[in-house]
């Protein structure tokens, strides 16, 4: 047992926190919340050569051939100033399903680019009616001589109003609700009878919903099979957030006790105050424990589909918990100031509330790792 | 990173818990099966057979008859006996005034106490707390004085001495000069054989209905000064380096996971309306939220542990294990008795009113309350984490 970060490690975090620190303070995720593609292709790119999209893919395609858990050290420092590139959207969500399903040459040719920062992907698996269900899907796709066409609608689908290619899933056979019968379609942004439509969410960035009306798609993988490769991407999305949220978490505490230890009242500082102290000691706690399952939650997310998805289930349950407890407690602590826009503890707050709400929240985790077999195998 | 135990590690737990299997007498593991009250006899007869195995003391050196584990051999082996729900061992002697006088204590003082604890010839309690000093510990008043003939005379009142009726000795912190500056300064730390004459210990209830707590009281009892352990005066650096020891152990763990495996138990057992109670979303779904509290502290406790076996001092994460493990562990009786439904209004009943497993969690339910204020109460943990962690000052 040992979690102690390696050299490689320490240097892939030290990277990380100077990069977030120079090239996107947080003023500038506030600035980007006006611009339509709400980030910004050069630095996606500076990301790029450092090697970060590389993380957990093999080297055939260009990859590090890394394992999640690297990854979760880089989200959890873009968290800390909430950089708002598609980073877990084109790695974790798009990224590992192509490399899943994907063949070689497929691979090559959707993930080499987006490694190297010039393209970003999208994953459009959830509809209106679907909430957390990858198997809710009534997008269907036909054959089309050599090819598919699709048609349906893709619900918030995260980066897809900026993506180069999306990753789409639809019905080849089967009924909503059906592991069977799914599968995966790459489709390019500029395919006809694709129409985007761009979402404003409220942590200032974008989303899509995705109409396909006979768009052309190139089917990644096996006919019908791709149930497994959702349930596996949307547990890294999930794992993934774990890692942002300690990265939310940690700057929205000791922002807060900044805060304590500086703002006069009563003729003392606030922070002198037991009933402030405490807590604040509370979100210290919570901050603790959210990090200690997220640890988890890395580990797990190379393990066997039903012990990564028991783990990863409960860690997400923790951190939607957690999370919401640090930053609604650090706004309070703050006082009328931190209801403001211009204080930065809203945008932690908006993106927190947006982590719960992604890859499953609280309820949905709860719910799935306790109909397991494993919850009641004593 | 990796979370998994080394394959010797692996091979350890599975050569204690055979061991347990075969040793823990029968009538202990029936009491034990059903999460069951322990008497005074049946942990004294349980702590005889872990020394007999030289087991009893993991924390110990090896010179003074300890194992020679790793933090990590004696992490499995506490969740080991925890898991099994062997009869908890009074602390006093193994945990608390061994370790002390290991590292305090003279080489006459070593070779008087420590054997006799290892063996559980002599039982320990501990004197502490007094009426008036209870989180404020320092403004003890129970004093010490020279008598000029190589004794003290010890006069006051300690209070919270748990199981003080069954111990052969005290270990007290009194004082012994009430000229110092602060009140930290003279106290001093002192053995004293329960049989000296003026020294009354007197039980009572806890709310769980078990006599653990204890007030004793020292009328001029006279105690030679070969049994004062560390410097005179010396007796707050001994009260706080009992702090630092073994957190891991602190965060009760193995209690909270056997609890609810017993809560998930009950709910598969116990039927309402034709249906298990594990199958109501609203039950399930409590019990998952106490599954995820619990991983999170195993986590962090697994933190700590990685730290000590590497040889670090514990970090940030291993402060806050005796707040949430106290807060989880009563959570976890708190949910048993929601799940118990109307079999939790029952308390001491004869066999066969409640099913076995059920009958005694009524009692631990009451008392566990103890457990988020001793030990330091949770609020005190908190000022410390507020002045130590986070900086933030009470001026």
């Amino acid at each position: 047992m040992n979690f102690e970060l390696n050299d490689d490690e320490k240097m892939l975090v030290e990277t990380a926190q100077s990069f977030v620190k120079k090239e996107s303070p947080v003023s500038r995720a506030r600035k980007l919340r006006d611009d339509e593609t709400g980030w910004d292709r050069a630095v996606w790119k500076k990301m790029g050569d450092l090697g970060w999209m590389s993380l957990p893919f093999p080297e055939s395609v260009g990859g590090f051939g890394g394992s999640f858990a690297d990854v979760s050290l880089i989200v959890d420092q873009l968290g800390t100033t909430l950089v708002p590139e598609p980073y877990v959207e084109s790695v974790l969500l798009a990224g590992m399903a192509i490399l899943r399903s994907g063949s070689a040459a497929q691979q090559e040719r959707l993930l080499a680019p987006m490694i190297a920062g010039e393209t970003s992907l999208a994953l459009a698996a959830l509809e209106r009616t679907s909430r957390y269900d990858v198997t809710a899907v009534d997008t269907r796709a036909e054959k089309a001589g050599e090819g598919w066409t699709l048609k349906g609608e893709k619900y918030f689908v995260l980066n897809g109003h900026a993506a180069d290619h999306l990753v789409v899933s639809a019905r080849t056979s089967g009924k909503h609700g059906e592991r069977n019968g799914i599968s995966l379609f790459a489709v390019g942004k500029d395919a006809a009878g694709l129409k985007i439509q761009r979402v404003k969410m409220m942590d200032g960035r974008h989303a899509a919903i995705v109409t396909l009306e006979g768009a052309a798609g190139e089917l990644l993988g096996a006919e019908g099979a791709a149930a497994p490769v959702l349930d596996e991407v949307m547990d890294l999305g999930a794992a993934a957030a774990c890692a942002e949220g300690n990265g939310i978490m940690r700057t929205v505490l000791w922002m807060t006790v900044e805060y304590l230890r500086t703002r006069e009242q009563f003729g003392v500082k606030i922070g002198t105050f037991q009933a402030l102290q405490h807590r604040a000691v509370d979100m210290f706690i919570e901050t603790e424990l959210a990090k200690s399952t997220s640890i988890l939650a890395a580990i797990k997310a190379s393990a066997p589909a039903d012990e990564r998805a028991y783990e990863i289930s409960k860690a997400k349950a923790q951190l939607t918990a957690s999370g919401h407890f640090v930053v609604r407690e650090g706004t309070q602590l703050h006082g009328g100031i931190g209801v403001t826009d211009e204080h930065d503890i809203g945008l932690y707050f908006k993106r927190m509330q947006m982590l719960g709400a992604l890859h499953g929240d609280q309820d949905f985790h709860l719910q799935r790792f306790s109909s397991m077999p494993q919850f009641t195998a004593l | 990173m990796d979370m998994s135990f080394s394959p010797e590690h692996v091979a350890f737990r599975e050569e204690v818990r055979t061991w347990i299997a075969k040793t823990l007498p029968e009538d202990l593991a029936k009491i034990a099966a059903v999460d069951g009250h322990f008497e005074h006899t049946d942990t004294m007869r349980w702590h005889k057979l872990l020394a007999q195995k030289s087991w009893i003391a993991p924390n110990w050196p090896e010179e003074y008859g300890g194992p020679g584990w790793d933090a990590t051999r004696r992490f499995i082996f506490n969740e080991e006996l925890e898991l099994a729900g062997t009869p908890p061992l009074s602390p006093f002697g193994l945990m608390m005034v061994g370790p002390l006088i290991i590292q305090f204590g003279s080489d006459a003082q070593k070779q008087r106490f420590l054997p006799k604890i290892l063996a559980g010839e002599e039982v320990w309690c501990q004197g502490y707390s007094e009426p008036n000093a209870g989180s404020d510990l320092a403004s003890l008043q129970t004093r010490a004085d020279d008598d000029g003939s190589g004794n003290f005379t010890v006069n006051g009142q300690k209070t919270w001495t748990t199981y003080a009726q069954y111990a052969d000795w005290i270990f007290l912190l009194v004082r012994t000069d009430n000229s110092a500056k602060q009140k930290q300064q003279g106290i001093s730390f002192l053995l004293v054989d329960m049989k000296t004459e003026g020294v009354i210990a007197k039980p009572f209830l806890t709310t769980g209905g078990t006599p653990a707590f204890c007030e004793t009281w020292f009328e001029n009892a006279i105690v030679p000064k070969e049994n004062l352990v560390g410097p005179l005066h010396g007796g707050w650096t001994l009260a706080k380096a009992l702090l630092g020891h073994e957190r891991t152990l602190i965060a009760a763990v193995g209690q909270s996971s056997r609890m609810l495996r017993r809560v998930k138990k009950i709910a598969l057992e116990t039927t309402a309306s034709g249906k298990r109670l594990i199958d109501d979303p609203a039950i399930r779904l409590r019990i998952a939220r106490m599954e995820v509290k619990l991983r999170s502290i195993e986590m962090a406790n697994f933190r700590t542990l990685a730290g000590a076996q590497l040889g670090h001092a514990p970090g940030p994460e291993s402060s806050i294990l005796k707040i949430r493990g106290s807060e989880v562990i009563q959570q976890m009786f708190e949910l048993a008795m929601d799940v118990m439904g109307p079999s939790s209004m029952t308390w001491f009943n004869e066999p066969g009113v409640v099913p076995p497993d059920q009958e005694y969690l009524g009692s631990v339910f009451n008392y566990i309350r103890a457990s988020t204020i001793y030990g330091g109460s949770n609020e005190i943990q908190r000022n410390v984490i507020s002045k130590m962690i986070l900086g933030l000052s009470s001026k």
